[in-house]
């Protein structure tokens, strides 16, 4: 394969890519989309394969780490539960980080590439530092992240002293070593600066993670993802390949917006969720010192449960995080299915932040076959919950605090929440009364209109299941 | 302390403040209640009805007033009863303060305390229970309908029978107040199709439910008032609400009219030439009739036939249907008195600090209380909700969800910024680092635009997609494999960067495989 035919392809693959993200825009076209970048992803490297840039030496190799790396990948995707995909696509993005690394101290290493001029050199070593630098970076965040997901980790933010200070001290000598590094002779020399940035830049990585709390995580995951993209942008241009350029920049992009809508859903200031904890004055529970809720809760047994939705003629049901944990969401599906059948008008609510990553809820009930178009968006659905009889809170708390509505004085005030409370009745599934994620106090469940229902979500479901269907 | 109920001296005025159920129930709040002979008697409640719930019936007026603690009222007390009133006593009734300022003086001069029901903070959710000229006035928009129906000459469903097809009455509600409301609900139950408007735009959504047709006028504004009355509108707004309204008033067959604005005369909505307009044998109920009414043809108080329409500005609706409002009524009093005697020991409190009875206190002690301060809660909340849920709305508006379009000087900052990177990177950067540039800035421009489009509910198979798509950098490790050697490659270490690269390779090949087929497990279960 000539150069010009290898360039055309990757030219056609980029396209393929574009199309490919381009697809998501509604589930119909997603499947289509996907196939896109499949077949996109094959054309580029059968291209880079059978393209000048490879001997046939090489072939054995790369079919080999193809083989071997395809069918773990594949032995994964299959074996994931779906609860676990916040997890998985960490681990992924650990991968991104990691083999960009490697791929940049090959390339580090490698003295075949020769250079025209002494400002070329130095930008293709700026380009290594700094490919080096997010991929690690990317790397140490994701595995930390995918600790906290999967519970190996304890999700309470760590929160060393002087955090920031940290953080800006290891910037000062990532930023030195760029400078000793890019005046270093010859490789030997060059390399102890490498080194020395990536082990800061592995350990910047673990201590940013480590600072975010659990129900941050949805900004971290998309923030690494687009962290990913980056380091596989700075790849593109060490190597003078535009392919890896592009999509570098396409899935950094995208990584970028996905964390730029999930702050926004928590109306707060992308800086401070990186920053670490929550608010920027650190201490959330003593900024909770506003309107304590007054009032008794209700409590609700699942029998009286099943006897409001039945009466009921619209149920909304808004998951969190909650009925991830407790798996809830199949009987969730039952339950659905059993009121439609009734003719009861039942949707679903989904928060943006709901979850661990964007988007997991849909995931959830998508693998439960709830049908998505019964699954809104919080926008397209606050409007209707006057019209409502009975909303139905599975294992959320701070998405449904109408605090952040009412109480100008709340550590989440401004942010978007599902308006639950304007329904006729609204059921919150709990297991007992603590706070939520921002330690803030919900007067939801303190309205008049409001009961709780306190235990398992997935055993009291079980249990509305059975009371509904006798 | 003693209640008493004195019989209502206004004339026309059939309810009474206290029903004999109430009794019982203030009797075990503590109170002892006494009730002027013949109270009750315009709304069917007889003396020895309530004897037998335990008041007191007491044979004349001025008795009553001089032995009772506390007088509940429901009309404001004539400048008679007043003179009756005993120093230090508690009258509880409907005042309106700042249309009867003279009433006011002399109830100071009286050195009583006085609670007016009409002046209670309606916008506290717990006053919703005191609240009388809510139950007021949901039961004159329901007699609204039932004196329309009286005079209106046809059914007001549709039916087809064997003598023919009757088409059902169409009405119009002006004013999606409570009454409005109560109106739209009658009407519609008994058949008729029912449209209503009202300058508030959020009530749109209460209309609908009760079986209305929001009829919009078209014309922007937002005619919210606080404290849930409408406001007075602007110029161009009225123009396109008179528009509107001759229109209705063509096609309707019923008008009911309840737009009033606190302490103005009614708006004139309904035009004599409106009325011409109207078919024959036409009823307009005008509710604003006391405020001078909201059709120019309205006699206050009297049903006249105008153009072939009849009129009906009856001002006395609620008294009309005395059993029920005077029921209403008293459980409204009822509330508001457990309220003040939360020690249920039958002493009532007057307690200024609590948020409800201070706007309820007019007089207190011989000195005027009104108006009442400004409660601080319940203004800031209302327009920051509003707020909250309209720029989400305009958010989706624009294709794009990147939000209200930036601020000028924000937009020329980034744009700013922008120029001064590339100048930098122009001036400094080499030629084939350009055309790298180019590729990656339009890359991320074209990234931007795509992912935007992206549904919510695909977020996370768009970053297990994203993510398979990174592995692109599988690309960097296959290049490094086996580069055919050219030149100076001798002290190359090949082996070392074949095994970094092989082991990259594997490291992206699971990412590929396994991203793109878990996306595809996820993908496959979103259905309809």
């Amino acid at each position: 394969m000539t150069s010009g035919l290898a360039t055309v392809s990757y030219i056609a693959a980029t396209i393929l890519f574009i199309l490919s993200l381009g697809g998501l825009a509604n589930p119909e076209t997603a499947r289509r989309g996907n196939v896109f970048g499949i077949v996109g992803m094959a054309i580029a490297v059968l291209a880079t394969v059978l393209g000048p840039r490879v001997t046939p030496a090489g072939y054995a190799w790369i079919v080999g780490a193809l083989v071997v790396g395809g069918s773990i990948g594949l032995y994964a995707a299959r074996k994931v539960q779906m609860t676990q995909m916040p997890e998985l696509v960490a681990l992924m993005h650990s991968l991104v980080g990691l083999a960009a690394c490697l791929v940049g101290f090959a390339s580090y290493v490698d003295t075949s590439t020769i250079f025209p001029t002494a400002a070329e050199k130095s930008i293709h070593e700026m380009e290594i530092y700094i490919g080096i630098l997010i991929g690690a970076v990317t790397f140490s965040g994701s595995v930390i992240a995918f600790g906290k997901l999967s519970g190996k980790i304890g999700g309470k933010p760590l929160l060393l002293p002087a955090r920031h200070w940290l953080n800006l001290a290891g910037l000062l000598v990532v930023i030195w070593f760029g400078r000793e590094f890019l005046n270093a002779h010859d490789i030997q020399a060059g390399m102890l600066p490498l080194l020395i940035m990536t082990v800061v830049a592995l350990l910047f990585g673990v201590h940013m993670v480590m600072a975010i709390g659990g129900a941050d995580m949805p900004v971290v995951v998309s923030m690494l993802n687009s962290y990913s993209g980056w380091a596989a942008a700075a790849t593109g241009f060490m190597l003078s390949n535009d392919l890896l350029i592009v999509v570098g920049a396409l899935v950094g992009s995208s990584g970028a917006i996905l964390s730029y809508i999930m702050c926004r859903a928590m109306n707060r200031n992308f800086i401070s969720v990186i920053a670490g904890g929550f608010g920027t004055g650190g201490g959330a529970p003593a900024a909770a010192g506003g309107v304590q809720p007054a009032g008794e809760v209700t409590p609700i047994s699942a029998l009286e449960t099943a006897e409001l939705l039945r009466e009921a003629k619209s149920v909304v049901i808004v998951p969190g995080y909650g009925m991830a944990v407790a798996q809830a969401q199949h009987t969730v599906y039952e339950i659905t299915k059993h009121l439609r059948e009734k003719g009861v008008n039942v949707r679903f609510g989904i928060h943006p932040v709901a979850g661990r990553m964007p988007g997991h809820m849909n995931v959830l009930l998508a693998e439960a076959k709830v049908p998505y178009d019964i699954v809104l968006e919080m926008d397209e659905l606050n409007e209707d919950f006057p019209k409502t009889d009975v909303s139905m809170v599975i294992g959320a708390n701070d998405i449904v605090n109408p605090a952040a509505q009412e109480d100008p004085t709340s550590p989440i005030a401004g942010m978007p929440v599902l308006e639950v409370w304007k329904a006729r009745t609204s059921i919150v599934m709990k297991r007992s009364m603590a706070s939520g994620y921002a330690g803030v106090d919900n007067p939801l469940f303190y309205k008049e209109n409001n009961r709780m229902l306190f235990g398992d979500a997935k055993k009291m479901l079980d249990e509305v299941l059975v009371a509904l269907k006798s | 302390m003693r209640i008493g109920v004195p019989k209502e001296s206004a004339a026309g005025e059939k309810r009474v403040a206290t029903v004999p159920e109430v009794v019982e129930k203030l009797l075990k709040l503590g109170f002892t209640v006494a009730v002027e002979s013949g109270a009750g008697d315009a709304a069917n409640f007889a003396d020895d009805t309530y004897r037998a719930a335990g008041a007191e019936v007491v044979g004349s007026a001025a008795e009553l007033w001089a032995m009772s603690d506390i007088v509940f009222k429901v009309r404001a007390p004539s400048a008679a009863e007043v003179a009756l009133m005993r120093e230090g006593s508690t009258l509880i009734g409907f005042i309106w303060p700042a249309q009867n300022p003279e009433l006011m003086q002399q109830l100071a001069a009286r050195k009583v305390t006085v609670l007016a029901i009409d002046s209670l903070p309606r916008q506290l959710s717990r006053a919703q229970k005191m609240d009388a000229l809510t139950s007021m006035a949901g039961i004159s928009g329901y007699r609204a309908v039932i004196e329309a129906a009286n005079a209106f000459g046809r059914f007001f469903n549709g039916q087809i029978t064997a003598a023919g097809k009757i088409p059902p009455a169409k009405v119009f509600v002006a004013g999606a107040g409570v009454a409005g409301l109560a109106a739209i609900g009658t009407a519609a139950n008994l058949g008729a199709i029912v449209r209503a408007n009202d300058t508030r735009a959020e009530v749109a959504d209460q209309v609908v439910s009760l079986g209305g047709e929001f009829v919009k006028v078209d014309y922007e504004e937002e005619g919210s008032g606080g404290g849930g009355y409408a406001k007075v509108m602007s110029e161009g707004f009225q123009q396109a609400q008179r528009e509107m309204y001759a229109k209705q008033a063509k096609e309707a067959d019923i008008i009911i009219t309840t737009a009033l604005i606190p302490g103005k005369p009614a708006p004139k909505l309904i035009t004599a030439e409106m009325v011409q307009s109207m078919k024959p044998g036409s009823v307009i109920v005008d509710m604003a009739g006391e405020q001078g009414g909201n059709c120019e043809l309205t006699v206050p108080g009297e049903a006249v036939v105008r153009h072939g329409v009849t009129i009906i500005g009856y001002t006395d609706l609620v008294s009309r249907l005395a059993k029920q409002s005077s029921t209403l009524y008293s459980n409204n009093l009822l509330r508001l008195t457990e309220e003040l005697c939360k020690t249920k020991d039958g002493v009532i409190d007057v307690n200024m600090e609590d948020d409800a009875i201070r706007g309820l206190t007019v007089v207190k002690d011989g000195s005027i209380t009104w108006p009442p301060p400004p409660i601080k809660m319940a203004a800031a909340p209302a327009p920051k909700a509003a707020a909250a849920a309209a720029a989400p709305a305009a958010k989706k508006g624009h294709g794009h969800g990147s939000g209200e379009p930036m601020s000028v000087q924000s937009l020329a900052t980034v744009f700013g910024i922008g120029a001064l990177a590339f100048l930098l990177v122009g001036f400094y950067a080499p030629a084939t680092f350009l055309s790298h540039f180019t590729v990656f800035v339009l890359a991320c421009f074209v990234g931007y635009m795509v992912v935007w489009n992206v549904t919510p509910s695909l977020h996370t198979p768009l970053m297990s997609v994203t993510n398979a798509i990174s592995s692109i950098i599988a690309i960097g490790a296959l290049v490094q494999v086996a580069p055919p050697l050219v030149g100076a490659g001798g002290d190359r270490p090949s082996g070392l960067i074949l095994g970094l690269a092989v082991f990259a390779l594997a490291l992206t090949a699971i990412n590929m495989f396994g991203g793109f087929a878990v996306t595809r497990r996820m993908l496959a279960m979103f259905r309809k």
